[in-house]
């Protein structure tokens, strides 16, 4: 579904990704982890357009992400959930949700998402005309999972969904995730928790440094002496 | 002693009267360069500019075209409308991330421009509409049809504006921006068409206040300068960007300017207004309204 060869990336003079290769097929969950500063959310921010690699090719179905405007790149089915969420504080969460249908046609189904996305969060339902930014970190992070599915995506991005929460709210949010795929939906999650992560993934790379370490299945990795050591802390 | 304070009450009423037809307007004004700002992060010093161009536009269409105002009004809304995507596209897209300094010189300049413009283009006459609404009398209140107007239309336009960013996806996406430019991508929203958007409801806002400026004033080049800078304090007092201050503020300082007036020359409602301001910024430099962030 989505493929990255060789891509390049940075910000003016600095360099965060070298020569990444990554591949997500239909249907699949896969993780990214590694450590803070590997390029993580960089490698998302090239996916979704809002930086542009220096090298290398993307492609989502055939289509080449670097020649599709960012703006466009949510119609060819992928939705981003930023890392911090990045809601829009002063809007109501019904606002928010719509402003991930913003695309036209997400737009002309607006009802039938919006009921789609208060059934997985009913939650978000009773509290529709709150301010985004006045809501528990768990609820916001909900809601900008639900914001995503707004345009109803092919592929999922979710980069740190962990981050911030406390414990009892990070299981929630990755039981979510399993709710999200066994729909059918293909994700691809960046994570620091890395032992949450792969209970919940299909296969995972290892990215350090701004280049792929490593990969393999969950539970190759869960059984490898790499992860173990210096992610697992066993 | 008694028949005095009867007096003095009926113009009391008076002045407080006039003072909310009056903020009703400047409440528009404000509003329009509210929205430029709190959106696009650049603040229009020719706004008021854009507005003498409307009325110009007024006059022209109603005196030498021979048209009716109520068929001028909306062709002049629309020609602001399209000026004010033009100095978009023009001065402030190739700005956008110039220091903030470059930006209001920029529109600073173009304040000059329009008004040498309208100087070589229309002269230096006073003109007007030729048309003169007669005046209501309440009792002993006088108030001009030409206020009442102003009021009901500006009122009328704040909330078409209002339903129009509440109600719709485009409305919705240009609150959005001003909270979160970055992202606006993610949601499939392209940034520089919202900037169109904005800046050509925020011209016709101007032209919407052209239209009833026009009624009560006479048009020359200079005439943005009566109500260009008290615009900008009415903004600064409630806070840049923030449209609910502005619209208090606009109201705060038309009731200052016409009780001011009232107990001296209208000139003296200017001064104390002015004065307001200079004594607010240093208790609430932020605005009225102004968010603890």
């Amino acid at each position: 579904m989505l493929e990255l060869k060789s891509v390049d990336a940075g910000y003016g003079s600095f360099h965060a990704l070298f020569g990444v290769n990554l591949e997500v097929k239909a249907g699949e969950a896969v993780g990214v982890i590694g450590p803070n500063g590997a390029g993580k959310t960089t490698l998302m921010r090239v996916i979704s357009g809002l930086i542009r690699p220096t090298k290398g090719s993307i492609a989502m179905q055939g289509t080449n992400v670097l020649t599709t405007p960012a703006h466009k790149i949510v119609e060819l089915g992928i939705a981003h959930v930023p890392e911090n969420r990045r809601l829009f504080p002063r809007l109501t969460v019904e606002d928010n949700l719509k402003m991930g249908a913003y695309m036209p046609a997400a737009r002309a189904r607006y009802a039938e998402r919006l009921e789609f996305v208060f059934d997985l969060f009913p939650r978000m339902k009773e509290r529709r005309h709150q301010l985004a930014g006045t809501m528990s970190g768990g609820e916001q992070q909900m809601c900008a999972i639900g914001r995503a599915l707004m345009s109803d995506p092919k592929l999922l991005l979710l980069d740190e969904p962990s981050a911030g929460l406390a414990p009892v709210v990070v299981q929630q949010v990755f039981e979510l995730v399993k709710r999200i795929r066994s729909g059918g939906l293909t994700v691809l999650i960046v994570e620091q928790n890395v032992q949450q992560v792969l209970q919940v993934v299909d296969r995972a790379y290892l990215l350090e440094a701004g280049s792929i370490r490593t990969s393999g299945s969950s539970a190759e990795l869960l059984a490898s002496d790499t992860i173990r050591q210096a992610y697992l802390g066993v | 002693m008694g028949s005095f304070l009867e007096i003095f009450d009926i113009y009391l009423l008076e002045a407080v009267l006039n003072g909310i037809l009056l903020g009703g307007v400047l409440a528009l004004l404000a509003l329009g360069l509210n929205l430029i700002f709190g959106v696009i992060d650049v603040t229009w010093i020719c706004y008021a500019e854009l507005v003498m161009i409307g009325m110009y536009g007024m006059y022209y269409l109603v005196q030498y075209y021979g048209l009716s105002y109520y068929v001028a009004a909306p062709i002049a809304i629309l020609l602001v409308a399209a000026l004010g995507a033009l100095l978009h596209f023009l001065v402030i897209a190739p700005l956008l991330s110039s220091p903030p300094i470059n930006q209001l010189l920029a529109t600073g300049g173009v304040l000059f421009v329009l008004q040498s413009f309208a100087t070589v283009a229309f002269g230096i006459d006073f003109r007007n509409l030729g048309i003169r609404l007669p005046i209501l009398t309440l009792g002993d209140m006088h108030l001009s049809y030409s206020r009442l107007l102003a009021f009901g239309a500006a009122l009328i336009g704040m909330v078409v504006v209002y339903l129009f960013m509440t109600r719709t996806f485009t409305g919705t996406a240009i609150r959005a921006i001003a909270q979160d430019r970055q992202i606006m991508a993610l949601m499939g929203v392209d940034a520089k068409k919202i900037y169109v958007v904005t800046s050509a409801l925020g011209g016709a806002l101007a032209g919407l206040a052209a239209c009833l400026l026009v009624l009560q004033y006479d048009v020359h080049p200079f005439v943005g300068l009566s109500f260009g800078p008290i615009t900008f304090l009415i903004c600064v007092l409630g806070g840049l960007g923030n449209f609910v201050g502005g619209f208090v503020a606009a109201f705060l300082f038309a009731e200052i300017i016409s009780l001011g007036g009232l107990f001296s020359d209208l000139e003296w409602g200017y001064v104390l207004a002015f004065a307001f301001f200079i004594l607010m910024m240093f208790i609430r430099p932020a605005g009225l309204l102004a968010r603890r962030s």
